[in-house]
């Protein structure tokens, strides 16, 4: 027992962290200390990701096998907990002038950020199901957290009804899996389901890669998306874009691998298709948007189709690919939701994409810096964006899905077009009310960062890559 | 036919019953009642098992407490159910199309369904033996699934946590109970004796 609680002590140490604060915050300054609080949890986070990040190659499990600490693991987990991080202290000053700083957000920011360092780690289908619950539960709860506001309850409400039934088809599949295996342990699954999957055990795939694609918002399960991002506080959305998608990612790669890694037939065509649905929708709907957070919704399936296209190739440079391009998505969406939050007009936040007419000639900088990004998320060469987009498309074309791939490249090239119309609104627009952003310095901090990060990552991405390839390669045997 | 089967088929026809009446009956109310018969043939059925802490924990738990619950919310919530079934009637075409296609994928899953080589082994591996139910449902929970138990506390935190923030609100119009300031009162700064002379008043 003493060692399996060791490999397990950072989510200890973030639950304890989180249930003491709750306490202390309860029974002292309630709402006062909040400010306070999501500094701190930003603070624990950074340490543990440092710590997990440091703690080396080894791969040790616990549990009986239910939690495993591997390469992946840790490298999903730094991802997790820096982006969390990033997004809790970006989101302080917009919440505190709009009057919802609870102390409760950032501690169930923390409560979900233990569920999703559970998702990773998963070597159980129980353990899955209950670090995807934590995580789940926690984010319908912030998602309607502005709760006089009718959009923020929609939303917060949408999301929890599809995500309950979400979580049935996934429950589902894992009985009808367990039936088959005889034992929930993905190392028991994966030696009972070797060379072909019989029907029953083929549904019962199916069904968890249903719940899974609803919690990385692929086509077809994506219907809530543009509606809780738009609903929800913007701090929040900008947290539902980065860490949860990065673990739901994570759990989805875990699952494929280590449990169903002996039927890749069976799952690389449903992954494939996923894919290439959520690429198509994501580009084209989000044409017509004139809302910048449905937009970065519908840009937001868009990636999520690339990443998974990395994961239907199958091998372990797909999951490389993977997870290089949900770091450099990571970093791209918290940079551009730094801007997002800054945007105001007459202290009211503005999401309007027709307000960042002529932006530049206010705010040659950051106008620069959205440029940056946006090119970035669109792939445009020499950005990282581009080299996210190209590992992916190398998976996909080495793993024998040239169609996949070739697939790829067009909806890149029809996504283009509505980032790129963002700059166009930003440098040859027409003259209008000029729009507010520069009240704080957090903000602008990681917006320059991530624009930064953008141009000098294509240098060596920060040693990224080698480091996504040790992971994959504890992932896939 | 031995009194084992004989009971298996009783609970195993007024279960289904129950579900089947608690999806039709008319009157939600109905509805739960019936709900609350379901649960009871199932916990006849976990009896005859063998697995008798399980079955009084459906009876206690859902029967006493959560079929309870619901009765309590279908009656207080004034929700006009006609007219949500009318709503539903719209989409049953639909439904009935999925629900057929679903149950034809069952069929086909069901109907050549089969185990791989050592999953029994595999499930009876689990269960610790030579002890009662009772006790090898506790070696479970809290020794070798004690990682799992441990999480849904912490979800059950979450949802307390999420209730709380949701719904809570401090409001400054209403007095509030304030039970130190009734225990400090005393008489002496609380009344007044006045004198009052017959015919004057105050």
């Amino acid at each position: 027992m003493q060692a399996d609680l060791n490999v397990i002590l950072p989510e200890i140490v973030l639950s304890v962290y989180a249930i003491v604060a709750l306490l202390g915050a309860a029974y002292t300054g309630k709402d006062r200390m909040a400010g306070m609080l999501i500094w701190l949890t930003a603070a624990l986070m950074t340490v543990l990701a440092i710590w997990i990040g440091t703690t080396g190659d080894s791969t040790r499990t616990a549990f009986d096998g239910m939690f495993n600490d591997d390469g992946f693991a840790r490298f999903a987990k730094v991802t997790i907990l820096l982006s969390a991080a990033a997004v809790l202290v970006l989101g302080q000053e917009y919440m505190a002038r709009r009057d919802l700083l609870r102390f409760e957000y950032p501690l169930l920011i923390a409560l979900a950020a233990v569920g999703m360092m559970m998702m990773v780690s998963a070597g159980d289908l129980m353990a899955l199901y209950m670090g995807l619950e934590l995580q789940s539960l926690a984010l319908y709860v912030v998602a309607s957290l502005r709760r006089d506001s009718a959009k923020s309850t929609e939303a917060g409400l949408k999301y929890f009804v599809l995500g309950a039934l979400s979580s049935g088809l996934l429950l589902y599949g894992a009985s009808l899996t367990y039936g088959y295996a005889g034992t929930t342990l993905f190392s028991g699954i994966i030696e009972a389901a070797d060379g072909r999957a019989p029907i029953g055990l083929l549904i019962g795939l199916v069904f968890v890669l249903a719940g899974l694609a609803f919690k990385v918002s692929a086509v077809p399960f994506h219907m809530w998306t543009p509606d809780v991002y738009e609903g929800a506080p913007t701090p929040i959305t900008a947290f539902f874009a980065t860490a949860p998608k990065v673990a739901a990612m994570g759990l989805f790669a875990r699952v494929v691998h280590d449990a169903f890694g002996g039927v890749v037939a069976d799952w690389q065509q449903v992954i494939a298709v996923l894919s290439l649905l959520s690429m198509f929708l994501g580009a084209i709907a989000a044409i017509g948007q004139t809302d910048i957070k449905r937009l970065m919704a519908y840009s937001s399936i868009a990636h999520m189709g690339y990443a998974l296209m990395g994961l239907a190739s199958g091998t372990v440079f797909g999951v490389q690919a993977m997870l290089i391009y949900m770091a450099i998505y990571v970093t791209m969406n918290i940079g551009t939701f730094a801007f997002i939050l800054s945007m105001e007009r007459d202290n009211r936040p503005v999401t309007d994409i027709a307000s960042l007419n002529m932006y530049s000639r206010a705010h040659p900088g950051r106008a620069l810096a959205m440029l940056i990004l946006m090119f970035s998320l669109a792939g445009v060469p020499p950005l990282l964006g581009f080299f996210g987009k190209l590992y992916v498309l190398r998976a996909a074309y080495e793993g024998g899905l040239a169609w996949l791939a070739v697939a790829g490249v067009i909806a890149s090239v029809i996504g283009a077009f509505y980032y790129l119309r963002i700059v166009f609104y930003m440098y040859f627009g027409e003259e209008r009310e000029p729009l507010e952003t520069g009240r704080s310095p957090v903000q602008w901090g990681f917006l320059m960062a991530s624009a930064a990060i953008m141009l000098l990552g294509i240098i060596n991405m920060f040693g990224v890559e080698t480091m996504a390839q040790a992971a994959a390669a504890t992932l896939v045997n | 036919m031995t009194v084992a089967v004989f009971s298996f088929y009783l609970f195993a026809i007024s279960l289904l019953t129950g579900g089947l009446f608690t999806v039709i009956a008319r009157n939600p109310v109905h509805s739960v009642l019936w709900l609350i018969l379901s649960f009871i043939s199932a916990a006849g059925l976990f009896v005859l098992l063998g697995a008798e802490f399980v079955a009084m924990l459906l009876i206690i738990v859902y029967v006493g407490a959560v079929a309870v619950l619901f009765l309590f919310v279908v009656m207080m919530l004034d929700v006009n159910f006609a007219e949500l079934k009318a709503e539903m009637a719209k989409y049953m075409p639909l439904a009935l199309l999925i629900g057929i296609i679903l149950l034809m994928q069952f069929g086909l899953a069901f109907g050549n369904w089969h185990m791989a080589d050592g999953a029994e082994n595999a499930r009876a591996a689990v269960t610790p033996t030579e002890m009662d139910n009772t006790k090898a449902l506790g070696m479970l929970l809290y020794d070798k699934y004690f990682l799992i138990f441990q999480m849904s506390g912490l979800i059950l935190l979450v949802a307390m946590i999420g209730a709380i923030v949701l719904t809570l609100r401090h409001r400054t119009d209403v007095k509030r109970q304030d039970v130190l300031a009734q225990m400090y009162r005393d008489p002496a700064k609380a009344m007044d004796l006045k004198d009052v002379r017959p015919g004057q008043g105050l």
